[in-house]
């Protein structure tokens, strides 16, 4: 366990000191592409600037080192207990050495004890494949992006959003309206159109372990990211929400089914700030390869 | 780039308007969540703290102690302000604070309560937790630390060459405002 110890600990050293190549590249082209010498092409350069220096100095990208959240995908006869009571540890340890902030609170009592641990904290999410390797993925999300994601109940009459994909359009449209600067833009969406109001949150997120560079393959899905992305950039809310051309740096859409009864749609927000990272482990726990 | 250094008075508050960059030199006060609605209702500051002229930091910073024994700040960017925004107004006029600087923007509340009392809103880079750090020089006192969790308490600070936006100012005007009209009309438009 001495291994697999090490290696969660490295995993959230680099996911909060270092912002993955795809989401570096979306950031760049943002900076690229605001007019030159405005407070929206400052927060930019800053922006970029602090990527480079929290990688350069291997300290957190953000202050708010957010929710600790693992994704594991694992074999048939792996001990999914073993691996989350070392990952617990390997979170405390990481927090002693200034990788994670002491960011977990309990809910009644209001204290923070300083282990980043608690009842749910950090979250596990396992999955079993038929492969035989183990792929620990990890995010990281902060609470201001957490706070502007919405979830909506189609029909909505405010808004004039139906049971359909132009309905699923107008809210989230108004989800980014909503959200202005506050997330910490330029923000990614994440977003379930479907199952209920506890999955469609869960399968929301799990969107941002999609490439932020990558293509849907339903047809209708990508055509809906698209034309969100499109307008949702025409709005000129920009970075940190000070008027501008990027609003969001990428759109991941998915869908589950759901009962006639219901029709969710789901929306995460994920800040610039974009930390996720995550890695294959040998036999002994140690790190294979990086996955993004 | 305007240069701002605490303590602050208000005419140079009143010169200040929306869209100015400035560079923030001096003393500046962390709180967020739980020192608002301490102070809120009705709780004193520490003996010895004042706020008068000064800026308060929404901003939960990662600090650890170096080798010394001396804090050391390794990450403090701001936090979302609107959560402030039922004590902002009120806390302003108590303390005589004269900058807010958090992110995100705060409400009509607070805007009133910086026209009626010489305040402004400071916008700062969310999420870059670095380069901010960077401008701070250093940790002088916490207070409430073990009241309220380390990143709930007072950090007193010494900062140099801070960079924010001025986003609402003492006119009246809120750049968040402005920017949340013009998107809603392109909206209207594309729906």
């Amino acid at each position: 366990m001495e291994q697999l110890f090490e290696s969660v600990i490295e995993i959230v050293r680099r996911t909060s000191a270092e912002i993955p190549d795809d989401v570096q590249r979306g950031v760049l082209q943002a900076l690229e592409n605001e007019k030159k010498d405005t407070i929206a092409e400052n927060a930019m350069k800053i922006i970029e600037r602090n990527i480079a220096l929290a990688k350069e100095k291997s300290q957190p990208i953000c202050q708010d080192t957010g929710s600790v959240l693992f994704y594991v995908d694992c074999p048939v006869g792996f001990d999914q207990m073993a691996f989350e009571e070392t990952a617990r540890q390997a979170v405390t340890e990481a927090t002693k050495r200034g990788y994670l902030r002491q960011n977990s609170v309990d809910s009644l009592t209001g204290k923070n004890d300083g282990t980043n641990l608690g009842p749910g904290a950090p979250a596990f999410h396992f999955h079993q494949h038929r492969e035989a390797h183990v792929a620990v993925r990890l995010m990281l999300k902060g609470g201001g992006c957490e706070n502007v994601g919405a979830q909506y109940s189609l029909p909505n009459t405010p808004l004039k959003a139906n049971r359909d994909l132009d309905g699923c359009r107008k809210v989230i449209l108004d989800a980014v309206q909503q959200a202005q600067g506050k997330g910490c833009g330029p923000g990614i969406l994440g977003i379930c159109i479907g199952g209920d109001r506890a999955t469609g949150y869960e399968r929301s997120k799990t969107q941002f372990l999609r490439m932020l560079d990558d293509r849907n393959d339903h047809a209708e899905l990508d055509a809906l990211e698209q034309d969100i992305l499109t307008t949702a950039n025409k709005l000129g809310i920009g970075p940190m929400g000070f008027g501008g051309n990027t609003t969001l740096l990428g759109v991941k859409i998915c869908a589950a089914n759901r009962v006639p009864a219901s029709y969710f749609v789901s929306i995460s927000y994920m800040c610039w700030a974009f930390r996720r990272h995550g890695a294959t482990l040998g036999a002994q726990g140690e790190i294979d390869n990086w996955l993004y | 780039m305007i240069e701002l250094t605490t303590p602050i008075t208000e005419e140079q508050v009143r010169g200040l308007k929306v869209g100015d960059q400035v560079s923030i030199s001096g003393v500046v006060y962390t709180g967020r969540d739980a020192v608002h609605k301490y102070l809120h209702e009705g709780g004193a500051l520490p003996e010895g703290v004042s706020f008068e002229g000064s800026i308060i930091y929404h901003c939960g910073p990662v600090v650890v102690k170096d080798e010394n024994g001396d804090w050391q700040v390794t990450a403090a960017g701001p936090t979302t302000s609107i959560r402030e925004e039922p004590y902002q107004a009120d806390i302003m006029k108590r303390f005589g604070i004269r900058g807010v600087i958090g992110k995100g923007g705060m409400g009509p509340k607070t805007l009133a309560g910086c026209a009626e009392n010489g305040c402004v809103y400071l916008h700062g880079i969310g999420g870059a937790a670095q380069v901010l750090a960077e401008h701070i020089t250093k940790v002088r006192n916490v207070y409430f630390k073990e009241e309220f969790g380390s990143p709930e308490a007072i950090w007193e600070l010494e900062v140099t060459g801070f960079p924010a936006v001025v986003t609402m100012d003492s006119h009246n005007k809120s750049l968040h405002a402005e920017v949340a009209a013009a998107s809603q009309a392109v909206l209207d438009e594309n729906l």
